[in-house]
């Protein structure tokens, strides 16, 4: 059981910048996503796009926010849970909660924060029959682990980023790695590009364009594939299938926690703290709605600050507590670490 | 000041409805099904206008002049689910005077 004060669901901007707020409140967090690493959409969907409405940051690429979110809630040594999803929720008579993810793995904590922004990002399947019986026997909607696929035969499909950049990956990973496209131009980064055209002239990975996967065979595992190209259809062996269309998110398991939702969203408190309506779960960033409402990186992190000081008093009851700055006050690091304004000195000069 | 236009759009369950746009707050058609909340949200316009998720697919219903679709658009909707050679991306359409009596309907969410 991984015991925490604050589980946060969702590793987005706002979920990360919460461990930060927490910590200085001396609060412990533990963050649960279903993607294999942090960042959410920002480094899922666009890590390579800039971000123009950061305060004090006049342009940031989405990737370099989360890894410097990342590197400033460190110190506070945040545990995670990733590639899984957060699934059932009981409340226990001392008011603090168990989180059980789909693959059981229980979390205990004194508040819970809902930071999931859009929602859990689920793949996006294409139409073949049987796909679903071929899922963990050989089909793989995410590349979380790359050793799985060492010295196997392997078939990606798409012709976005992350088919071409896990194309490249495992190609030193994987005995054969063939990318299947349904047409001959690839979106995504130029070094991307140009890194694939040179692995498909050294023969390191198959690419077979225009063409698309429309039957799976085997019998307790994938053993080949058969592909479709212009009309003409070949059968290919392979170990493992990995389609890579995209990522649709759905509000997924905590649509049925009892919170009360709205349009999509779950409703919250804003003119006091994010808490939902059930006491002890909380909800900021993308994923609430209240009246006025905006879906920004920036609110998320407003959102984020209050929510832990309401989560001290909650935990601390009659404890007094101010705020206290960061420049005056430094930032003392769970792993001993202290951070601290350089103290002036008192010197004459002559 | 700019003239608002005219947008005839069919919602996911058929409905059409006719609504005033206005041209001069940098406005696309994404934009523009959400502000009239004709699609709930969380499922339009996930991606923000990135053309990186198709959750705006429309289908254009009449002949009104459009942009063309540039390379994002066109890969995206390679990728996208219920694509017909009317599809377009509500995201990529900006809304201009020239779009005045535009008929869409929005795809399915897929």
């Amino acid at each position: 059981m991984i015991e925490t004060d604050i589980l946060i669901i969702g590793a987005g901007p706002t979920g990360l910048f919460a461990v930060f707020e927490a910590g200085l409140l001396k609060l412990k967090c533990h963050i649960i996503d279903a993607l294999p690493q942090p960042g959410g959409q920002l480094a899922e969907l666009y890590p390579k796009k800039p971000i123009y409405d950061i305060p004090g940051y006049p342009e940031v690429l989405a990737g370099d926010l989360v890894n410097n979110l990342m590197e400033q809630i460190k110190q506070f040594q945040p545990g995670f849970t990733l590639a899984e999803t957060a699934e059932t929720i009981d409340k226990l008579d001392d008011g603090t909660f168990i989180v059980t993810t789909n693959k059981g793995t229980k979390h205990h904590a004194k508040a819970i924060a809902i930071a999931g922004g859009l929602g859990t990002f689920e793949p996006r399947k294409p139409e073949i029959e049987n796909i679903n019986f071929y899922e963990e026997k050989g089909v793989e909607y995410f590349v979380k682990d790359p050793e799985l696929f060492r010295d196997k035969k392997i078939v990606i499909a798409g012709g976005g980023d992350s088919a071409l950049d896990w194309s490249i990956f495992l190609a030193d990973v994987a005995s054969e790695v063939t990318l299947i496209h349904r047409r001959n131009e690839f979106r995504g980064a130029l070094d991307s590009v140009e890194k694939l055209q040179e692995y498909k002239k050294l023969g390191l990975v198959n690419l077979v364009t225009p063409a698309e996967v429309v039957r799976l065979h085997g019998d307790d595992h994938l053993t080949a594939i058969t592909i479709n190209s212009d009309g003409q259809e070949q059968i290919i062996e392979t170990d493992y299938f990995i389609p890579l269309f995209g990522l649709t998110p759905k509000l997924g398991p905590i649509a049925n926690w009892g919170l009360e939702i709205e349009k999509n969203a779950i409703k919250v408190n804003n003119a006091l703290d994010y808490q939902t309506n059930i006491d002890g779960i909380y909800a900021i960033g993308d994923v609430n709605i209240y009246p006025g409402k905006l879906k920004l990186i920036l609110c998320g992190f407003h959102e984020a600050t209050l929510m832990c000081q309401s989560v001290y008093n909650r935990l601390n009851p009659g404890k007094r507590y101010v705020l206290k700055y960061t420049t005056v006050s430094g930032v003392d690091g769970f792993d001993g670490t202290r951070k601290e304004a350089e103290k002036a000195v008192v010197k004459s000069i002559d | 000041m700019a003239q608002d236009i005219t947008i005839k759009i069919t919602d996911r369950d058929g409905v059409t409805h006719e609504v005033q746009a206005p041209t001069d707050m940098n406005m696309n058609i994404m934009e523009l099904v959400r502000s009239y909340e004709l699609a709930p949200e969380g499922t339009i316009g996930i991606c923000g206008g990135m053309a990186m998720c198709a959750s705006c697919q429309c289908y254009v219903l009449n002949e009104v002049p459009l942009p063309e679709k540039n390379p994002d658009e066109e890969a995206m909707l390679w990728e996208a689910f219920n694509v017909k050679d009317n599809s377009r991306l509500g995201c990529q359409l900006h809304i201009t005077e020239a779009m005045d009596g535009l008929e869409i309907e929005l795809a399915p969410e897929s």
